[in-house]
């Protein structure tokens, strides 16, 4: 009986702290194509955290660090679509499945939860990857965010710069916390 | 036997609160970071008068900018319409705090050169300051009159202005930024009947944010020990701006028609009280000539 306990207390132990896993490296980039100019940026200052066991993972970029190409696009960006001085930051919380623990190379896998953007809550649905590889773990994901979810405004007809519609890539690498 | 029940109960209704604990665990491991201000103002000009925004690495600026004559000047010059000055100029960001500038300005046929650096960026979080500080120095050369013209033998030397600030501001709130310009003008030769070589100066502006595209400036220098028979007022001005794409278009009054420092800071001859007020509008357009990693 007492040595169940144990077993027991041992093995949720290990399943709260031994399987997680810390962002070591981040990429999150996001482009769009536009009539006048195509829209890039991309940021390494995303942070995540993956629960291999679970599959629950969490992750928060801030809207602030994302670098353009033309200073002014940024400055844009952050003043007149993100508002990022009030919501400093896009998260996402949920959950990935379809994948085994140490199975070799990349495998296909889906995650849902919901997306923070703009300060707008949004539940999603996107195919991704996950990839064991000497002690690290990659996920890799790229998906469509409307910008009209987000309740993010688009430039009048005029100066359209940009497109309705952005492709999200986001790529972190993890370490066992 | 219940024991276990009981613990495995409670371990499942932890996974149900998983999510958002990772969440503030994530939070939490996040190391703090330091928030700049960004866009304090949304030009490099704030009516008349310079801004502590600088350009970013590689960004040029093209300025274009315009004063009317005095609105109370009448029917006979289209209330100001026909006598307008001007001043083209260029700035460009050698890095994201420093910007190197030339221009001409049509007023004594004024050509100038200034650089900006930006000392101090207000920031909160692990590093603290409550200002954004940009150093402004200006040297103009009138090359009017023509040597052959001047009513005495000018030399180059007499032809140079210099003008230094120093520019402290403070974005308040994304809708509000204030600015403070303790500013010396330096002329090399003046009419000493009416005023020094060396004049200071204290400037003080504001912009509010009225919308996303839209906000509305105001600026007013006061000059230090001003000699009684000096014929010239503290300039003062307000603006509308409105930004569209990669431009920026001010309207601007005020009673100075000088767009270089030594003529709008100590030169404005607009008496307000008489209606003798400028219309005028700086336009920018700002290209990226380097893009950015």
């Amino acid at each position: 009986m007492k040595q169940l306990l144990v077993v027991l207390l041992v093995g949720t132990g290990v399943v709260a702290y031994g399987q997680k896993y810390a962002s070591e490296k981040s990429l999150v980039s996001f482009y769009s194509h536009a009539a006048i100019e195509d829209i890039a940026a991309k940021t390494t200052k995303a942070s995540s955290i993956f629960n291999v066991a679970t599959g629950e993972i969490v992750f928060s970029i801030p809207i602030k660090d994302f670098d353009f190409a033309k200073s002014l696009m940024k400055e844009h960006f952050n003043e007149k679509y993100m508002n990022s001085e009030k919501i400093p930051k896009s998260t996402f919380q949920g959950k990935i499945t379809g994948f085994q623990i140490d199975a070799a190379g990349a495998q296909q896998a889906k995650a849902t939860g919901k997306l923070t953007i703009h300060g707008i809550t949004k539940d999603i649905d996107v195919p991704g990857t996950v990839e064991f590889a000497n002690g690290t773990v990659i996920v890799k994901s790229s998906f469509i965010v409307k910008l009209e979810d987000y309740e993010i405004m688009r430039p009048q007809l005029l100066w359209k710069n940009i497109a309705e519609q952005v492709e999200v890539k986001i790529e972190f690498t993890y370490k066992p916390i | 036997m219940k024991l276990i029940r009981i613990l495995i109960l409670v371990l499942c209704s932890f996974h149900l609160f998983a999510q958002e604990d990772l969440m503030k665990e994530l939070q939490k491991s996040e190391k703090p970071e330091t928030d700049y201000a960004t866009s304090t103002f949304k030009g490099t000009r704030l009516v008349n008068g310079q801004t502590v925004e600088t350009k970013g690495k590689g960004a040029l600026e093209f300025i274009f900018a315009h004063r009317f004559g005095a609105i109370n000047t009448g029917i006979y010059n289209f209330y100001g319409l026909d006598n307008a000055h001007v001043r083209i100029g260029l700035e460009y960001g050698l890095t994201d705090r420093l910007g190197v500038s030339i221009g001409r300005s049509s007023e004594d046929k004024t050509i100038d050169g200034f650089l900006r650096y930006k000392v101090l960026r207000q920031s909160t979080g692990v590093v603290n300051i409550p200002v954004t500080i940009t150093a402004y120095g200006n040297a103009a050369c009138k090359t009017s009159p023509a040597k052959a013209d001047a009513t005495y033998p000018i030399t180059l030397t007499d032809r140079m202005a210099y003008t230094g600030q120093l520019l402290i501001a403070r974005k308040f709130s994304s809708q509000f930024s204030m600015q403070l310009m303790p500013t010396v003008v330096h002329k090399n030769t003046v009419d000493k009947s009416i005023e020094k070589n060396d004049q200071v100066l204290l400037g003080l502006g504001t912009r509010t944010k009225v919308t996303r595209s839209m906000s509305l400036t105001a600026e007013y220098y006061y000059r230090f020990d001003v000699m009684d028979t000096n014929p010239y007022y503290n300039a003062a001005g307000l603006g509308m701006e409105f930004e569209t794409g990669g431009h920026v278009f001010q309207l601007v009054l005020s009673n100075t028609q000088g767009i270089n420092e030594r003529a709008l800071l100590t030169e404005a001859t607009g008496n307000i009280g008489k209606g003798a007020i400028h219309l005028g509008f700086n336009v920018t357009r700002t290209f990226q000539l380097k893009k950015q990693k």
